[in-house]
């Protein structure tokens, strides 16, 4: 039951094939009055510092449906624990519902050990789900927490694979936010240096992926404290209308005016009580 | 259409993948495994430090090559299998270097079909000392040495030709790390760093090696 396919091979770097074209569309909208479309975003850029007293996480807030933005500010930091919180990209229900699984069992361990749950617990419990289903469920997450022994982090991947590194980004927007990181990471920041990070990160994957948008959340764990910041930064605000397309009144000059009164009788009166108790 | 006007990058959906380089030897009185430390999704590094030689035991390791997720989930489940065979088996010695392999062995082989991993398994015991064992898709076979991971291709042939029995401890680990170094100057999918642990009676002892550090071949 062989089928027969073709394998185009994909060169890497730009593509130019459509550049006649698109001069040639763009010369004759403009000629008939109207403006090329825009470009459309899609996909997520998140990622994860380790600094000097914790954790900082960051993510955008664009959810995409296809080729249109489902939601301008959607959450992308889930809870997982009162010292544990999780970035998730991929397929928003798929993150949504993983992170909410986890958080329900999470909580009933830490009521069962009688301690905070630490962060290598929930990367456990995370990466052993995502490796039953076997990639199946695509949620690539970002873990962060500071526990007894200090501050983690984790990135784990849909097929169940884990990694626990200083700092981490994950989404289609990671390339760019990664190149932030190896240009500007260094160990035991403090934490304003951190945020600033992150938010440059989250910045790069906005702006130069085809892939991330809107604003930018940052949430910062330090032991024995949260600071979910939703929004941190506003990068893409709504821009304000210059004009208005209202006419004053008296615009239009009234030639004539004529009024036709309506009599109206009143056939028939019913009266229905509602219970509204 | 759509999908076509905005291509999803590849990598984003690939399966995280340790295109590697693993080598474990023997010498007189101990073991020396070596790793890169690479994890590439599609044509994206997205670890450059990972350590893919992990402790099944104090004295037992074992090198991950193949798919991630499964390499590092056979090794969780031996690890936590080992130690369940400690506690309820109190024996006075450690476990047998044999009985690790074998337990990677039997999850190999009973998921042949669903499983993309191979883990060389090596360390000492104290009934025959230094072993390495090889477990691809199932087999399980004692060896001098072993290589494994897609860099592997590159070094047979200096491997064959340059290992010779019972060298030093030091001997060995110049031999691994040359290995290894040779492989990730070929191979695409190694590189980064690369980590040996050395396991002989007293224990077993990590070391990593900057890139910087590695021996140069001829390059020009």
């Amino acid at each position: 039951m062989a089928s027969v396919s073709v394998c185009q091979y994909r060169p890497g770097g730009f593509s130019f094939e459509n550049c006649k074209r698109n001069a040639l569309l763009e010369a004759d909208i403009n000629k008939l009055g109207f403006s090329s479309p825009a470009a459309r975003k899609t996909g997520t850029t998140i990622c994860g510092v380790v600094y000097k007293d914790g954790v900082v996480l960051g993510a955008d807030t664009r959810a995409t449906e296809g080729m249109v933005v489902a939601d301008k500010n959607c959450s992308k930091i889930h809870y997982i624990s009162p010292n544990i919180y999780c970035c998730g990209a991929g397929t928003a229900a798929d993150t949504e519902m993983t992170t909410q699984i986890i958080s329900s069992n999470l909580e009933l361990h830490s009521l069962s050990t009688g301690r905070l749950p630490r962060v290598t617990t929930a990367n456990r419990m995370l990466k052993q789900m995502l490796f039953r289903y076997q990639g199946y469920i695509g949620a690539a997450l970002v873990l962060g927490g500071v526990d007894c022994n200090g501050p983690h982090l984790y990135s784990i991947y849909p097929h169940g694979s884990t990694d626990k590194l200083p700092y981490v980004t994950m989404g289609s927007g990671s390339l760019a936010a990664m190149a932030v990181f190896e240009d500007r990471y260094r160990p035991n920041m403090e934490e304003e240096e951190a945020k600033r990070l992150v938010r440059d990160a989250i910045a790069a994957g906005i702006f130069n992926d085809l892939g991330s948008g809107s604003n930018i959340d940052l949430c910062v764990i330090t032991k024995g404290n949260v600071d979910y910041l939703r929004p941190h930064d506003m990068a893409n605000k709504k821009g304000v209308r210059t004009g208005s397309y209202r006419y004053k009144h008296g615009t239009t000059g009234v030639l004539t005016k004529a009024v036709t009164p309506l009599n109206l009788e009143v056939v028939e009166e019913s009266v229905q009580t509602m219970d509204t108790s | 259409m759509s999908e076509e006007l905005f291509p999803e990058p590849e990598w984003l959906s690939e399966e995280v993948k340790t295109g590697t380089t693993i080598i474990a030897v023997t010498f007189d009185g101990g073991v020396v495994l070596g790793s890169d430390s690479r994890v590439s999704a599609g044509e994206s590094v997205v670890n450059r430090v990972m350590n893919k030689l992990s402790p099944l035991h104090d004295k037992i390791y074992c090198a991950l090559s193949g798919s991630a997720a499964d390499a590092q989930t056979i090794a969780e489940i031996v690890n936590y299998q080992l130690d369940v065979h400690s506690y309820l088996s109190p024996m006075s010695y450690d476990p047998l270097v044999c009985s690790a392999a074998t337990l990677v062995k039997n999850i190999s082989y009973k998921y042949k079909e669903e499983l993309s991993a191979h883990l060389i398994v090596a360390g000492w015991d104290r009934k025959k000392g230094g072993q390495v064992y090889a477990t691809l898709n199932g087999l399980l076979s004692r060896q001098p040495f072993a290589i494994g991971g897609s860099g592997s291709f590159y070094i047979n042939g200096f491997v064959d030709a340059e290992y010779r029995k019972n060298m030093t401890k030091r001997e060995s680990q110049e031999f691994v790390v040359n290995a290894l170094t040779l492989a990730m100057g070929r191979d695409g999918s190694s590189g980064g760093v690369a980590y040996v642990v050395t396991i002989d009676k007293d224990g077993a002892e990590e070391k990593c090696v900057l890139g910087n550090e590695l021996p140069k071949f001829f390059d020009e």
